[in-house]
């Protein structure tokens, strides 16, 4: 899914003192904000899923989302099928799971809803933007 | 009433097919049951003591005759005969098979019902004022407000992990009949220069720490009011406990950074939110508002009625509420018979209630967090007629907020978290205070029980509360003071030491001889102890 050539992530708090740094790994409890102000230089972010229960990875992407964030944003760790589609709709483009995905399952789900009731950091038009236009 | 259009009628017929194949691969073992339980809860599943339970949604409590005959159909295929009507304006039913549950949700989109959220870390059904459309004291009705949250609360991928559940209600009166401020976020709609906008509240809750809401926001209006939320829920998502299930609620975090510091990072938050286009135009909210039309009502309807029968008259008295519109009365049927399980109403029941929705209430149906039902739009003169058919079913129980009016969770007799039984209590204290004429000697008297610590009963809320704890292996009864769900809300405080069963129902009866010694004038229960304190009441129970 991946390119092998990318730059390997740095942790928050190195990325904040390396000028040259376009690569971060954001662990769960980090604070997504602090990279708000650098969007513009980074190339790629990886957002930790230390346990498929913890979603403070969805709030971190979506804010990087809406700050112009436009480079690859990674899930990893304890990312399952059934999460895939709620994290796209985040903003998260790359997935790194520890454990491989049923990929007939997980096709079926991406392909799934095709109405969303609300707006997020993908594309799509929540069903009030198609009834109202 | 909220209709589904093309839209909402797929989400919720995809949403079928999505738990087939989810359950499909549980089955088949491609997906362990740490795996599946989140999704199972968020379909409202839940592996109790003997059987899966299943939670289905009743949105803000309203449902039409159509939609209740499907709850009982249910009742009758897949469970044991029966449904329990739950505080969160729900309908559960207790003996449910895994591989059933699709086959049930598939029967629910045909009546544009589901199960979606109620259960798992994520925003639960949203509640309301069972008299919505039909109190006279509201602003507006505040169900179009609630139908607008259900939609955007619907699979929102930022927020179906959150750290714990998440309760949110709407009310649209200064009187509160949906427990507003014990919610994570209660809404109460007013208005401000001809506008309507919601008062904020946030961090309310029961549990093992129970807090009342703190407000946060005196007007949002409507046209922000999903960002606002939107706000709400990001600064909790991302700053909520994860470490302790205990801690994770956000009553927790409010009361850490202090209401002030949370409302000003929402405030924060909010602004940053500006211009994303998160909230739908005002059209969206008129096209729901215009569902939830007042029925057409009769003019000049007659307001009076013959109360000749006694037995009649009583249950007019106790159940039958005035009616935004002259001529029509608000009627509660209780699920509280005496020696019944609060809340429980057999399929025959249901449907009963159902045929009584369509020939008397415009086809409306409202379940209440206090676990009855309620029939909001019912012309006067029909009251004679109307009480003779729910007497005949066994729903004609004229004790609508007196002691035996009792809100109980499943306890031990169904929950696998219990410490205690509830059910066999509250049919104990139904028989003790069985005499009609002495309940309504006693007045107004919430009465609540929870079998454990979790609170599912309210029993914080009660005027009288009751918590069962296991003490050394037996149950044990803690009898608590004081509490209040409505708009004077309080927390009740424990008495001192636990009983067993029959002394809890003793202790009982010495603080309402407490009461009725010691009352004045008009006082409630609740009026008196906080007039008098603790301190006789404990006297009367202890000394």
């Amino acid at each position: 899914m991946d390119s092998a050539t990318e730059e390997p992530c740095v942790t928050l708090e190195a990325f904040l003192t390396q000028d040259s740094a376009t690569a971060v790994r954001l662990e769960a409890g980090d604070d997504a904000r602090a990279l708000l102000p650098h969007v513009a230089r980074l190339a790629l972010v990886e957002v930790a899923f230390p346990t498929f229960r913890d979603g403070r990875g969805y709030s971190a992407a979506r804010m990087l989302r809406e700050a112009g964030y436009a480079g690859t944003l990674r899930a990893q760790g304890d990312v399952l099928v059934d999460q895939v589609p709620l994290m796209r709709r985040c903003g998260f483009d790359a997935f790194a799971p520890q454990a491989p995905l049923d990929a007939a399952a997980l096709s079926r789900a991406e392909n799934r809803y095709q109405a969303v009731y609300q707006r997020a950091a993908d594309a799509r038009a929540p069903v009030w933007k198609l009834r109202h236009g | 009433m909220y209709t589904y259009d093309t839209l909402d009628q797929a989400i919720v017929d995809t949403r079928v097919d999505e738990f087939r194949d989810q359950v499909a691969r549980r089955l088949s073992g491609a997906m362990s049951e740490d795996q599946f339980k989140p999704l199972r809860l968020m379909n409202g599943l839940y592996l109790q003591l003997h059987a899966y339970m299943l939670r289905v949604a009743v949105p803000y409590g309203t449902l039409d005759s159509r939609q209740m005959r499907m709850l009982a159909h249910i009742a009758r295929k897949y469970d044991r005969g029966y449904g329990h009507f739950t505080t969160r304006q729900n309908i559960q039913y207790n003996w449910i098979k895994l591989e059933q549950a699709p086959d049930i949700l598939a029967e629910l989109a045909t009546v544009q019902m589901h199960a979606i959220q109620t259960s798992g870390n994520c925003i639960r059904n949203i509640s309301s004022d069972q008299f919505a459309g039909a109190a006279a004291d509201e602003v507006t009705d505040p169900r179009p407000w609630a139908e607008l949250i259900r939609q955007w609360s619907t699979f929102h991928p930022e927020f179906s992990y959150l750290p714990r559940k998440f309760k949110i209600a709407v009310i649209a009166s200064d009187t509160d009949r949906a427990a507003m401020r014990l919610h994570d976020i209660g809404l109460q709609l007013v208005e401000r220069d001809g506008q309507v906008g919601a008062r904020v509240f946030v961090g309310g809750g029961m549990g093992r720490t129970p807090m009342i809401a703190s407000e946060i926001n005196g007007f949002v209006p409507a046209s922000q009011i999903l960002s606002y939320l939107e706000a709400c829920l990001r600064v909790y998502n991302r700053h909520g406990r994860r470490d302790n299930i205990y801690k994770a609620r956000i009553k927790i975090l409010v009361h850490d950074l202090g209401a002030e510091e949370y409302a000003s990072q929402v405030a924060a938050e909010h602004a940053a939110l500006a211009g994303l286009d998160l909230d739908p135009p005002a059209a969206e909210l008129a096209r729901i508002t215009a569902m939830f039309a007042s029925p057409a009502f009769e003019e000049d309807a007659p307001t009076q009625v013959d109360r000749s029968d006694p037995d009649f008259a009583v249950w007019v008295d106790q159940n039958v509420l005035p009616h935004k519109r002259a001529g029509y009365s608000i009627v509660s049927i209780s699920l509280k018979p005496r020696g019944g399980i609060p809340g429980d109403a057999s399929a025959d029941q249901i449907d009963v209630m159902a045929d009584l929705a369509e020939r008397y209430s415009f086809d409306e149906l409202r379940v209440t967090h206090a676990q009855n039902i309620v029939l909001p739009h019912v012309a006067t003169r029909d009251l004679p007629a109307l009480w003779t058919a729910l007497r005949e079913a066994g729903l004609a129980e004229a004790n609508l907020d007196l002691i035996s009016d009792i809100i109980a969770c499943p306890g031990l007799d169904y929950c696998s978290l219990a410490n205690a039984r509830s059910i066999p209590l509250a049919q104990k204290i139904g028989e003790r205070f069985g005499d009609l004429g002495r309940q309504r000697e006693l007045g107004e008297l919430k009465l609540k029980i929870s079998g454990c610590i979790n609170a599912c009963g309210h029993h914080h809320a009660g005027h009288i509360g009751i918590l069962g704890v296991d003490r050394k292996g037996t149950e044990n009864y803690q009898l608590l003071l004081g509490g209040s769900g409505a708009e004077d809300v309080s927390l009740a405080k424990i008495t001192g030491p636990g009983f067993s069963e029959d002394g809890v129902v003793d202790a009982i009866e010495k603080v309402t001889d407490v009461y009725l010694a010691r009352r004045q004038g008009t006082e409630r229960f609740v009026d008196t102890y906080r007039r008098l304190g603790m301190e006789p009441f404990k006297e009367a129970i202890y000394g």
